[in-house]
């Protein structure tokens, strides 16, 4: 009797996770929850993880809930190829992640096998071009950026010569590659070249050679914490020529990290919840009542993502991988029928994102939108 | 020359830590044979306790009292008692290896019970810049440098100065003798792990704030420490002072001299590395370290 009742209850429990399984659908994200990208891949997964919250309180992708798994990459290409292998065998309907550019590039050929849309974070400017139909981004890639920023060096900051400090890693290599390309298109003369480190703690004698060559202006392109401590050294040296970045010198991890050295610093800035946009100061209002701190771009980037999909799903009408690849490719995602979006976006064959973006400037420790730019293509 | 100058006390600064932390290595070392491989971690924890007392309340100078107290009671009685303690007896390998253990555990608790971001940490010291020939720098950077070398000499004068010190060096040198002499060889080993925690902590309070605190923090300034104490001489604390202020100066010349002999300033890392080859290659006691002798 006992035995027939235990397997009535295993029976009953299988059957009731079965159905609970089949009304779940898994995205896997493969993200830098740890190491160098800690800080951009916890950004990510709040923004996610709000944004699933908000689309299965509505009822979810086409009656089915999500459910987001977080697999940390450690911000480790490898450890990143080996967490999407993992997750590509659960035949996924998307993959979000990774963020850093090395480990999206350690990682987009699976997908394109899996033919599964892979949502990135990643910016360097070639991984748009290595022939994948199924990655797509979430912010500017260097090749979009980076024409922005020569733009505002020669017409905004008059600057003739630039010197340029650039992080060591396939996201500071790509910028520092489409940065000089386009400020020699434009006759700006790069009169340094400044690699450093992912991790670096000492920024002394990068800054020595910085102020050496007395450019009229300097780009930074590193990671958020060497940002942090470029400025700060920067500032102790007395550097007193504009310091433009893209994006991450401006972020708000920066500003929390610098302090008062982060003053001054500006740029252009792909996604900011500073941006006078209703939607995006009310996802910033969210954001920062849920997890007490403020957004930078990476959150608003993992906020975007489940939205993404949404919007591919319901245009395709099934929950199917290659079904909801095809259908990104060419949207136009629209705040008023997806609000989730943010700011209107269209991806293109190769999965480039275009969509309006900024120039700002850190004032009194925030950051203030100077500019608004228009989409590339109307 | 002002160039010259901006690296140099920058690289001291900078060095001042190192030789902090590689002091702990030779400690340890000389009295007990550890070589302590999480001693990168022993300075990463205690800006943590700090910033956990912070966040209860407390006020900077109490959060950094607690800081040095906590690493007291966790890096230095905790240690001894629960990990060399046992493991001294099987030899040297089993302890090392557990330190490696330690360092991991050290590590990830950090990351998943405070954060896996880098914390901003209080100013210690005021950013207020000033210029001295043609360079410029802010009294914090002096500070540290200053605070760094004032705990130092301080170290110097108790071991070499007071009757604990000598005991500790009779301990070190010797340790059968030293116990025919009536020292208590052990509680003397005791002082030296308190004295290593009260160092990692000092070093951990002064990098934290230019450096912020992180988790992973350890790995960078662990091997940095290990490099110092090898370059300047293991079996020294002065050969721990003089590699750990080499190896910073080393490394903010590095991009310098890499760029006039027409390399990439991406070999900066490679450089203090470079540095270790060639002294176990050609000086392996080290820079002011002596062959066979052993003295703290």
């Amino acid at each position: 009797m006992l035995r027939t009742v235990s397997f009535a209850l295993v029976a009953g429990l299988g059957l009731a996770t079965s159905a609970m399984a089949q009304d779940t659908i898994k995205i896997p994200n493969i993200i830098e929850l740890s190491g160098a990208g800690a800080t951009v891949g916890t950004n990510w997964k709040n923004g996610s993880s709000m944004a699933v919250d908000e689309i299965n309180a509505a009822g979810g992708i086409l009656g089915k809930k999500i459910e987001m798994v977080f697999i940390d990459s450690a911000s480790d290409p490898g450890k990143a190829r080996v967490g999407i292998q993992r997750a590509l065998d659960d035949t996924p309907i998307a993959i979000f992640g990774p963020i850093y550019s090395g480990s999206v590039s350690a990682t987009l050929k699976l997908t394109e096998e899996a033919q599964v849309p892979q949502i990135i974070g990643g910016e360097a400017a070639n991984l748009t071009a290595q022939g994948s139909k199924y990655i797509f981004r979430t912010s500017f890639g260097q090749n979009v950026s980076m024409p922005k920023i020569a733009n505002y060096l020669r017409d905004g900051v008059k600057a003739k010569t630039v010197a340029v400090v650039y992080v060591n890693n396939d996201f500071g290599k790509g910028g520092r590659n489409a940065i000089i390309k386009e400020l020699e298109a434009r006759q700006i003369k790069v009169v340094a070249d400044v690699s450093t480190e992912a991790g670096q703690a000492d920024f002394a004698a990068d800054v020595v050679k910085v102020k050496g060559a007395n450019a009229d202006a300097v780009f930074v392109y590193t990671n958020e914490e060497e940002s942090a401590r470029f400025l700060i050294e920067a500032r102790k040296q007395g550097i007193d020529k504009p310091l433009i970045g893209e994006t991450t010198l401006l972020g708000q991890k920066v500003i929390d990290l610098a302090k008062d050295a982060a003053n001054g610093a500006k740029g252009h800035v792909g996604l900011t919840v500073d941006a006078a946009i209703p939607a995006v100061q009310e996802f910033g209002r969210k954001f920062q009542a849920k997890y007490n701190y403020k957004s930078d771009h990476n959150g608003m980037k993992g906020y975007i993502a489940p939205y993404m999909i949404k919007a591919a799903a319901e245009k395709a009408g099934k929950l199917d991988a290659k079904a909801i690849a095809d259908a990104l490719r060419g949207l136009t995602i629209t705040p008023d029928k997806t609000p989730g979006i943010l700011i209107e976006a269209t991806w293109d064959e190769t999965g480039e994102i275009d969509r309006i973006s900024f120039l700002a400037e850190i004032k009194d420790g925030k950051q203030i939108i100077t500019e608004t730019l228009p989409k590339l293509k109307k | 020359m002002a160039d010259f100058l901006q690296l140099l006390v920058a690289g001291l600064a900078t060095g001042a830590i190192y030789a902090l932390a590689a002091i702990g290595f030779t400690l340890l070392w000389q009295t007990s044979q550890t070589i302590n491989f999480a001693q990168g971690e022993f300075v990463m924890l205690p800006a943590f306790l700090a910033l956990i007392a912070m966040n209860l309340g407390a006020p900077f100078p109490l959060a950094a009292l607690i800081a040095i107290l906590g690493a007291m009671v966790i890096l230095g009685l905790t240690f001894k008692l629960a990990i060399v303690d046992p493991l001294i007896k099987s030899g040297p390998l089993p302890l090392v290896i557990s330190t490696i253990g330690v360092g991991l555990l050290l590590k990830d608790g950090v990351k998943e019970f405070y954060s896996a971001e880098a914390q901003p940490f209080p100013k210690v010291f005021p950013e207020t810049p000033f210029s001295l020939g043609g360079a410029n720098f802010t009294y914090a950077q002096i500070a540290v440098l200053g605070v760094a070398l004032a705990v130092i000499m301080a170290l110097n004068w108790f071991l070499a100065g007071t009757r604990t010190g000598r005991q500790m060096q009779a301990s070190a040198q010797n340790p059968t003798v030293a116990r025919i002499l009536g020292i208590n060889v052990n509680r003397m080993i005791f002082y030296t792990f308190l004295i290593n925690a009260i160092l990692a902590a000092v070093a951990s309070l002064l990098i934290a704030p230019s450096q912020f605190a992180k988790f992973s923090q350890g790995e960078q300034l662990g091997l940095a420490a290990f490099v110092a104490a090898i370059v300047g001489g293991f079996n020294q604390v002065r050969g721990a002072i003089v590699g750990g202020l080499v190896v910073g100066v080393a490394d903010n010349f590095a991009p310098t001299l890499l760029s006039a002999a027409g390399l990439s300033s991406a070999y900066r890392q490679a450089l203090p590395l470079f540095l270790l080859v060639l002294i176990i290659l050609f000086r392996p006691q080290g820079l002011v370290g002596r062959k066979e002798e052993r003295a703290i």
